[in-house]
C-alpha cells in the first residue's frame, strides 16, 4: 500500500503501462518536458524518451487523428487533451472515426486509443476549463467512457483503459487531482474491471449515484443525512459508457429511492439515461421518482458564481429530502 | 538526416523546378513527360525515374487504366439501374491513380478517400467488394490488412491524419528494426485527398504533424478542379502544391493525366519518404470528367467546353498514341484490353447482384471489440422481439 494523490496515481499507472507494454505511448500538448499542465505525466519523458512521451503540435484533431493511425499500425496511444473544453476540435475524429473503425471494418481493425481529459469545475478557472462533456461522447456507440474518483481506481483504471481493445475516454476529475488515497499497486482488487460500478457506502433509505469529482460530495451528503437518521447508499458509477445498470438496479431495489448527481447539465445528461433505465428495471420498487442533481442548462458559468451551479452537499440533501418526502 | 539513394543534385534541381520555389499566385511549373500528343518529353529529375518503366510496365498501366474506366462505366450503369445507391465516378483521373498506385510497394500503406478505385485495383482489392459500400451492404467491404489498402473514408480529410499517425508508427517500427539489423524493406504511406478536402483543417494538421516528425508520408492530392459544384479557385488562391513550402517539405505539381510522370514523381516521393527524408506533397493536376457522384448534375455549374478541353488531354488516349507510335503495343493488345474490360464488367455485374445482405446481428457484433452489456441487452431484446414475429407466423400457418 502506498498513499498518493490521484494525479500521482495516474502518473504511476501510465508508468506501469509504458513499462509493461512497449507499444504504448503518450501524446499531447505540453506532456513531455513540462509534464502536463497538471504534471500528470511528470518525469515520464526522462524515463521513456520523446518517442514514447510525445510533445505534439497544438492541434487536438491532429492528436487524436494521428493516434488512430498509430493504433492501426499496432500501437496503443494515450492522448491527453489539455482541458475538457478543448476536446471539440477533435470531436470529429473521435465520433466519426475512432468510434466507428471497428464497426465499419466488421471487426477486422481495432483502435485501442485512450483519450485522457481533465474535466469538471470547482477550480475557479476561466471559460472552457471547467466543463463536463461526457454525455456528448456517451451518445456515440463504439466509445467507452470511464472516470475514477479515487487514487486506487485512478492507478488501475488507466492501465485497464490502455489494455482495452476499444477506444476509451478517460475523464480525470481535475479538482480531485490532489486528493490522496491508499493505492495497492500489487493488487487491483475490485478495480480489476473498470466498467463496473462500486457501492462505496451501504445504506437502506436511498441511493445516490455519482462519478468522478462528485463521489466525495455524495459521500459527504450521505454522512450529513446520517445525522438526520437517514441511511444512504452511495454508488460510484466509475463507468459512464457502458453504465453498470445491474449494480444501480440492485441498490435501488434495496433502497427504493434514487438520486443521480453529476456536474454536467441535467438536460440530456447521463442522469436522465439512468433514470429512464431504472424506471424500466425497478419501477415497482421505486418509492419516488428518480431525481437528478446537476448543472443548469447554460454555458458553464463564470468562476465567481460556479458554486451556485455545481452540485454540492446541500443540493444533494435537498434532492434526498424531496425523494424521501414521497 | 541519413544517407539517400537519390541522384546527386536532385534536391537542388527540385528546389528550382517544383512548386515549392514559385511565389504565391504565380504560375507553377508542372512536371509532364507524356504530353496529350503522345510524345515523351524530358525532365531534369524525373526522366531518370521514367526510364525505370519498361514497355511491359507501360502496357500494364494502359490495361489498368482501361479496366478501371470500364469498371467505372459499369458501376455507373449499375447505379442507374437501381443496383447501387450511389456511385462516385473516377473517369478522367485514371492516370493519377494507376500511376501513383503502381509506384507504391507491397509494404507501403494506402489511405484512400472514396474515389480511389484505380488505386484499389492496383492494390488487388476485389472490385466487387468495393461496391458493397455503394450497394448498402457494408460500410467497408474488404480487409485493409490484406493489401495494405485502408477502407474508404467519407468524412473528408480525416484519413490524412490517420496516414500521418500510421507513418509515425512505421518510423518507430523501423528504428526497432534497424536496431535488430532487420532486412525488411522500408515502408511509407500515401494519403489521398482532393482539392476540395484540401480546405479541411485536418489536412493542415496532418501536414504540421508530418513535417514536425518527418513522417514517411506522401500527400497525394488529386486536383480534379471541382468539389461537387465549387471550383478549385474557391479552395485556394495559390497552386495547391505551393502549400508544401509553408510546411517545409517539397511540393510538386504533376500532370495528373500523364501516367508516366505521375509514376515517376510518386516513386521519387515514396523513396524520399522511405529513406527518412520526410513528407512530400504531390498535386496531381487532373479533371473529374464526369459528375461528383451519380446524384450530381455538372451542367448546372460548369461549361461543357471546359469538359471538352479536358477530354483532349485524356490519359488513356495519350498513352495509346505513345504505345502505338513506339510500336510497343499492337492491335491484338488493345483488343485484349477491351475484352478484359468486358470480362471485368461482367464479373462486377454478376457479383453485385449476388452480394449478400448482412444480418443486423453482425452490426451488434462489431460495435465493440470486447464484451459490452448494453449491446448484449439490446441484442437480447431484438432476438426476443424477432422471435415474436416467428411464432406469429407459425400460429398463422
Amino acid at each position: 500500500m502506498a498513499t498518493m494523490t490521484i494525479a500521482k496515481a495516474i502518473n504511476e499507472g501510465l508508468r506501469a503501462s509504458l513499462t509493461s507494454n512497449p507499444k504504448s505511448l503518450l501524446m499531447g500538448e505540453d506532456i513531455g518536458h513540462l509534464g502536463g499542465v497538471y504534471r500528470v505525466t511528470d518525469g515520464l519523458i526522462k524515463e521513456f524518451g520523446d518517442e514514447r512521451v510525445v510533445d505534439t503540435p497544438l492541434a487536438e484533431s491532429g492528436i487524436v487523428g494521428t493516434a488512430i493511425g498509430l493504433a492501426l499500425r499496432g500501437y496503443s496511444p494515450v492522448c491527453e487533451i489539455q482541458f475538457d473544453g478543448f476536446v471539440f476540435p477533435a470531436f470529429n475524429q473521435i465520433t466519426t472515426q475512432l468510434a466507428k473503425i471497428h464497426s465499419r471494418s466488421l471487426g477486422k481493425l481495432t483502435v485501442p486509443v485512450v483519450i485522457r481529459i481533465p474535466y469538471g469545475g470547482g477550480i475557479g478557472s476561466i471559460e472552457h476549463h471547467s466543463e463536463s462533456p461526457e454525455a456528448l461522447f456517451a451518445h456515440t456507440a463504439g466509445l467507452r467512457i470511464i472516470s475514477p474518483s479515487n487514487a486506487h481506481d485512478a492507478y488501475w483504471m488507466i492501465q485497464k483503459a490502455i489494455e482495452c481493445q476499444d477506444p476509451v475516454i478517460f475523464f480525470e476529475p481535475k479538482r480531485r487531482y490532489w486528493l490522496k488515497g491508499e493505492v495497492d499497486v500489487q493488487n487491483p482488487g475490485l478495480s480489476e474491471d473498470p466498467f463496473k460500478a462500486h457501492v462505496v457506502r451501504e445504506g437502506t433509505d436511498a441511493t445516490i449515484v455519482a462519478y468522478g469529482p462528485l463521489v466525495p460530495v455524495a459521500l459527504a451528503a450521505a454522512n450529513a443525512a446520517m445525522e438526520d437518521g437517514r441511511s444512504i447508499e452511495v454508488v460510484d458509477l466509475r463507468s459512464i459508457s457502458p453504465v453498470d445498470f445491474d449494480t444501480v438496479e440492485a441498490s435501488v431495489k434495496k433502497t427504493g429511492r434514487l438520486i443521480v448527481a453529476h456536474e454536467a447539465p441535467t438536460f440530456g445528461g447521463i442522469g436522465g439515461e439512468i433514470a429512464a433505465r431504472i424506471s424500466e428495471r425497478a419501477f415497482l420498487h421505486l418509492e419516488a421518482p428518480v431525481i437528478r442533481v446537476g448543472g443548469f442548462h447554460m454555458p458553464y458559468p463564470v468562476a465567481k458564481v460556479e458554486e451556485d451551479y455545481l452540485p454540492d452537499i446541500d443540493k444533494i440533501l435537498e434532492a434526498l429530502d424531496r425523494s424521501l418526502a414521497y | 538526416m541519413g544517407s539517400t539513394q537519390l541522384p546527386p543534385g536532385t534536391e537542388e534541381t527540385l528546389a528550382a523546378t517544383t512548386a515549392a520555389a514559385a511565389a504565391p499566385g504565380e504560375p507553377v511549373e508542372m512536371v509532364q513527360l507524356l504530353g496529350p500528343d503522345g510524345k515523351l518529353g524530358t525532365d531534369p529529375v524525373f526522366s531518370d525515374y521514367a526510364k525505370r518503366i519498361d514497355p511491359e510496365k507501360l502496357r500494364v498501366f494502359y490495361a489498368d487504366m482501361a479496366r478501371i474506366r470500364r469498371f467505372d462505366q459499369e458501376a455507373t450503369a449499375l447505379q442507374r439501374q437501381g443496383e447501387l445507391a450511389l456511385w462516385v465516378p473516377l473517369t478522367g483521373q485514371e492516370a493519377a491513380q494507376i500511376g501513383s498506385g503502381h509506384a507504391s510497394q507491397r509494404q507501403d500503406y494506402i489511405f484512400p478517400t472514396y474515389r480511389e478505385h484505380g488505386v484499389a485495383l492496383v492494390r488487388n482489392v476485389d472490385l466487387a467488394e468495393l461496391l458493397k459500400q455503394f450497394r448498402g451492404v457494408s460500410n467497408g467491404g474488404w480487409d485493409p490488412r490484406e493489401n495494405n489498402f485502408h477502407l474508404y473514408t467519407l468524412v473528408l480529410a480525416a484519413q490524412t491524419l490517420h496516414a500521418v499517425g500510421y507513418a509515425m508508427g512505421i518510423q518507430r517500427d523501423q528504428k526497432l528494426a534497424a536496431a535488430a539489423d532487420s532486412t525488411d524493406p522500408k515502408a511509407a504511406v500515401i494519403a489521398y485527398f482532393g482539392d476540395g478536402a484540401s480546405s479541411e483543417g485536418d489536412v493542415h494538421e496532418s501536414m504540421v504533424f508530418a513535417a514536425s516528425y518527418e513522417a514517411p508520408v506522401v500527400f497525394f492530392c488529386q486536383n480534379n478542379h471541382w468539389a461537387i459544384s465549387v471550383p478549385t479557385e474557391v479552395q485556394t488562391k495559390v497552386p495547391l502544391a505551393n502549400r508544401a513550402k509553408g510546411y517545409g517539405f517539397p511540393g510538386i505539381r504533376v500532370d495528373g493525366n500523364d501516367v508516366i510522370a505521375v509514376h515517376a514523381v510518386t516513386e521519387w516521393a515514396l523513396e524520399h519518404a522511405r529513406e527518412g527524408r520526410g513528407p512530400v506533397l504531390i498535386e496531381a493536376y487532373t479533371y473529374r470528367v464526369g459528375a461528383h457522384t451519380t446524384a450530381d448534375d455538372p451542367t448546372k455549374y460548369r461549361e461543357s467546353a471546359e469538359e471538352a478541353a479536358w477530354r483532349e488531354k485524356d490519359p488513356l488516349d495519350r498513352l495509346e498514341k505513345y504505345l502505338r507510335a513506339e510500336g510497343l503495343a499492337d492491335e491484338a493488345f488493345f483488343d485484349q484490353v477491351k475484352a478484359d474490360g468486358h470480362e471485368l464488367a461482367k464479373y462486377v455485374r454478376s457479383t453485385t447482384h449476388g452480394l449478400e445482405v448482412p444480418d443486423i446481428r453482425d452490426a451488434f457484433a462489431n460495435v465493440y471489440a470486447e464484451q459490452h452489456p448494453l449491446i448484449a441487452e439490446e441484442l437480447a431484446w431484438f432476438e426476443e422481439y424477432s422471435a415474436g414475429f416467428e411464432s406469429d407466423e407459425e400460429a398463422a400457418n
